[in-house]
């Protein structure tokens, strides 16, 4: 079968592919360019004369708010839309993608944020399916399969069991796999979409170190991330869109955040953490002792009105468990939670709501949001009893309170009677808010409120928070992004492995002590 | 840029809100209409086919023929909207006629056992709601279960036996009409009740729950709705309901069998799907269950005019059901083939996680 044979690894010495090449060597045209590419879908543009270059061996950015085109341009790379205007250059040659499956050819992989793997399958398996090199008889020939994965993962740095099934891999495994499959059909550019956003602090280090990997083999990589940090830290140069052009490119070395943030967003911004300064008032949550089962042991802490408190912790601290549980989605085995000085029933919201407290949950697409229902629908949701006239539901009650707190919010939309799933990330998350602020809370719990939204509707979200908490509200603030935790909160309570590991104030709060706690290296720094 | 919280201003963004309201109302319209249409299509073909059709006693006839499954559509309309169903209704409206038989030949009053019976279909879907609330057994399966055990409860409690010669004052009630009109009684009763559904479920805080329950149960529980207090009830209404229409078709037909109403919930589910109400739950309205129900009854009534066997109006029955689930499936699928390259502009964001 030849088309098996083609599919076969051919495996490269990693010294073979040379040295990396960055732009300035100026010798071989870059691996895959956009030249000019204008992309419109209807009255829409999506894309305007945008170009990009990618260079062997370089990492490079793809930066830009929401709705500025990345994805667009993604699916323009792999093959998914045909340009309007302008042209691919492939090795310097212009070419046409049929569909992802010719870019996949041309050597152009992309890696998602959640890869989709066949869960019953082999991780070897996931990683050749289609593709499997085959011993005589044109059976299967397993043993070169496993061997090949394994020097595939021996290219990447990475110790990953090529035997076992792909269910149960982390997400971060899993990207792993789809990269190592990209490479065995030899890309040479991997576009990663956001691949950070659902992983760990350790995964996102190794991820790194696989990127590094993969530049020294020769591949270009196309880094797209909402973190900054992460730009800088990874990528030797950036490309900037704002609503659909090309704003620059350009090397990173000679950028700070906020240049970057200013080519994203068209204009200075003034704060990402307009944190205002408030003299706490009385306690308004009281957690003692709270303790679930093999989930999380005797959580103890306080919030203050006008607090904002961070809770930090790597990703299964079980820091989304103690706010499930304080907000009555899930039970709790001992302890107790007071609102107010008033203790709630274990396992009831509706009693956490009348009692004052909200939770904007960490998955606005299950648990934030009915994705099929109106904007005024969703915010409706929380207050049935209020807006009603008898038993009746006020129609126009329910349309202004939603109306106001979209305005109040600056949500962006058509019509309120809209289906939420037509918004943005960013203005899901609004209406989530929206959806909370409209009950008045004493107690508003977040659980990752900026998660995989765009850097100007983050800074809006922080300057609600502070607002919120200006205005006497008690917040309690779940995040994995350390530079908000210690740009927002005035407390941050540390968690690992399910217990409460320290306490710092803000003026001692640093990325060192907040991590040392959460990997558990630092006990003693408990209050 | 910053969320102005401190004003209380309402102005809002919200240019062309009217049309909004329309075009949503419109998705789900459309095929109220649709089912609308069709049944005017068939009222004017019986017309036309048939000369005893459309005269006041043959739709009179044909309405209060349709009782049972109109009262108990409406509870199942409440119970699909919340992605919950209960196939056991036609089981408990057996059981129900059964013990209303057992208790009168027994020579309990009529006006004890009616309470009683209603009593013990809220107590058959009370099991039904816990079994799928407290231990979260899929409520598809469950009412399978019961189907077969409420049936055959109603075999222990009157065997193969028939009970006839009810009160003439309440056979009356079940087949009479409302003095000086065309209407039977239980027809001018679904009405009342009717009403009473389309309210609660368009109107009221109760309704709003239950098409959020249907389609995105986890939000709606993040959100303080009750869902399983709020499902135990539909289940407690459901039973009721099949129950009390196991009163009225006993005495509409005088007649205390336990094998009544085999085979109704089919008809009651094929009525609130014909009528739009989407089987995933979160979508559907009143109205179009209604027109559903009509359909079902006139193209039954149709049949049966013409002498067509039973047989064939399973047939029917079950062709119904099946293009009403699979149309507005297809429906979906060219909306969206047409919408395709439409819907991946700017909104398409990186940060989209399903892909």
């Amino acid at each position: 079968m030849p088309s098996a044979r083609k599919g076969r690894v051919k495996v490269k010495d990693p010294g073979e592919a040379g040295a990396p090449q960055g732009p300035a060597s100026g010798a071989a045209p870059p691996v895959l360019a956009l030249r000019r590419v204008s992309k419109s879908f209807g009255a829409v543009r999506a894309l305007r004369e945008v170009s990009l270059e990618l260079f062997a061996g370089e990492a490079h950015a793809l930066a830009g708010e929401n709705g500025a085109g990345k994805s667009t341009l993604v699916k323009t790379l792999s093959g998914v839309h045909r340009p309007d205007e302008g042209e691919i250059l492939l090795d310097g040659a212009p070419v046409e993608f049929g569909g992802p499956a010719a870019a996949q050819d041309a050597g152009v992989a992309v890696i998602y944020q959640e890869p989709t793997l066949f869960p019953d399958l082999s991780v070897a398996e996931n990683i050749f399916m289609g593709r499997q090199p085959r011993a005589r008889f044109g059976r299967i020939d397993r043993r070169a399969m496993r061997s090949e994965a394994v020097e595939l993962f021996r290219r990447l740095g990475v110790a990953l069991d090529p035997g076992r099934p792909a269910r149960g891999l982390s997400i971060a495994d899993q990207q792993l796999v789809e990269i190592a499959k990209a490479l065995s059909r030899e890309a040479r550019v991997l576009v990663m979409d956001e691949p950070t956003a659902a992983l760990s602090g350790n995964e996102v280090a190794r991820l790194f170190n696989v990127v590094k990997a993969l530049r020294r083999q020769g591949c270009a990589v196309l880094f797209i991330s909402h973190r900054l940090d992460e730009i800088f830290e990874l990528c030797q140069r950036v490309t900037t869109l704002r609503d659909g052009s090309w704003v620059a490119s350009e090397p990173i070395s000679g950028l700070t955040p906020g240049d970057l943030v200013r080519r994203m967003v068209g204009r200075d911004l003034d704060t990402l953490y307009p944190k205002q300064e408030t003299v706490p008032g009385e306690v308004a949550l009281t957690v003692s002792r709270l303790t679930r089962e093999g989930v999380f042991t005797d959580v103890s802490f306080e919030v203050r009105k006008g607090e904002i408190v961070a809770l930090a912790g790597l990703v299964g601290a079980g820091r989304s468990e103690v706010a499930r549980a304080i907000f009555g989605i899930d039970r709790w085995d001992a302890g107790s939670v007071e609102v107010g000085g008033r203790r709630l029933p274990a396992g009831s919201p509706a009693a956490a709501m009348a009692s004052g407290l909200a939770l904007v949950p960490e998955d606005r697409r299950q648990q934030g949001l009915v994705m099929d229902l109106s904007i005024e629908r969703n915010i409706g949701l929380t207050g049935l009893r209020s807006v009603r006239r008898g038993p009746v539901i006020s129609r126009a009650a329910e349309r202004d309170r939603a109306r106001d707190w979209a305005a109040r919010l600056q949500l962006k939309f058509t019509r309120l009677g809209d289906a939420v799933n037509v918004l943005s990330g960013g203005n899901q998350q609004k209406v989530v808010l929206a959806k909370w602020l409209a009950t008045d809370p004493a107690v508003l719990i977040v659980d990752e409120p900026t998660r995989g939204i765009d850097i100007g509707t983050k800074a809006e979200v922080h300057r609600l928070l502070s607002e919120l908490a200006g205005r006497g509200i008690a917040v309690l603030m779940i995040s994995s992004d350390l530079p908000e935790v210690l740009g927002m909160a005035d407390r941050v309570l540390v968690m690992h492995e399910g217990r409460l590991t320290a306490e710092i104030p803000r003026e001692r709060a640093t990325e060192e002590s907040v991590m040392s706690a959460a990997t558990g290296r630092d006990p003693g720094a408990a209050a | 840029m910053a969320p102005d919280l401190m004003t209380t201003a309402g102005t809002g963004n919200a240019p062309g809100e009217a049309p909004a309201r329309r075009s949503t109302m419109g998705r789900f319209a459309r095929w109220d209409v649709l089912v609308t249409a069709l049944l005017i299509v068939v009222f004017l073909a019986g017309a036309v086919g048939s000369p005893d059709f459309a005269n006041a006693g043959n739709l009179s006839f044909a309405l209060g023929d349709l009782g049972e499954i109109a009262l108990i559509a409406l509870a199942m309309t409440l119970l699909v909207v919340a992605a919950e169903v209960d196939l056991s209704v036609a089981s408990v409206l057996g059981l129900s006629s059964a013990l209303l038989g057992a208790l009168w030949d027994a020579g309990w009053a009529i006006e004890t056992i009616i309470p009683v019976v209603v009593l013990i279909g809220a107590v058959c879907g009370l099991v039904n709601g816990l079994l799928v609330t407290r231990l979260g057994l899929p409520s598809l399966a469950v009412t399978i279960g019961t189907l077969a055990l409420y049936r055959g409860l109603a075999y222990v409690v009157l065997g193969d036996r028939a009970v006839a010669e009810f009160p003439q004052r309440y056979t009356d009630l079940a087949t009479g009409d409302v003095p000086g009109t065309p209407i039977p009684y239980p027809v001018a009763l679904f009405v009342l009740l009717a009403i009473v559904t389309g309210v609660v479920l368009h109107a009221t805080g109760v309704g709003r729950s239950l098409f959020a329950i249907g389609a995105q149960e986890e939000a709606a529980f993040f959100a303080g709705i009750r869902v399983k207090r709020v499902k135990l009830a539909l289940f407690v209404v459901s039973g009721t309901m099949a129950a009390f229409a196991g009163v009225v078709y006993t005495l509409r037909y005088g007649s205390a069998r336990a094998d009544n109403g085999f085979g109704v919930e089919l008809a009651v589910i094929a009525a609130v799907l014909l009528g739009g109400v989407d089987f995933d739950g979160g979508k559907g309205t009143l109205g179009g269950v209604i027109a559903g129900v009509l359909l079902i009854g006139l193209l039954r009534n149709l049949l049966m005019l013409n002498d067509v066997a039973t047989e064939i109006q399973s047939i029917v029955t079950g062709l119904l059901l099946i293009v009403s689930v699979l149309t507005p499936r297809l429906a979906a699928v060219l909306r969206q083939r047409r919408r395709a390259p439409v819907s991946h502009t700017p909104r398409s964001s990186t940060e989209e996680r399903s892909r």
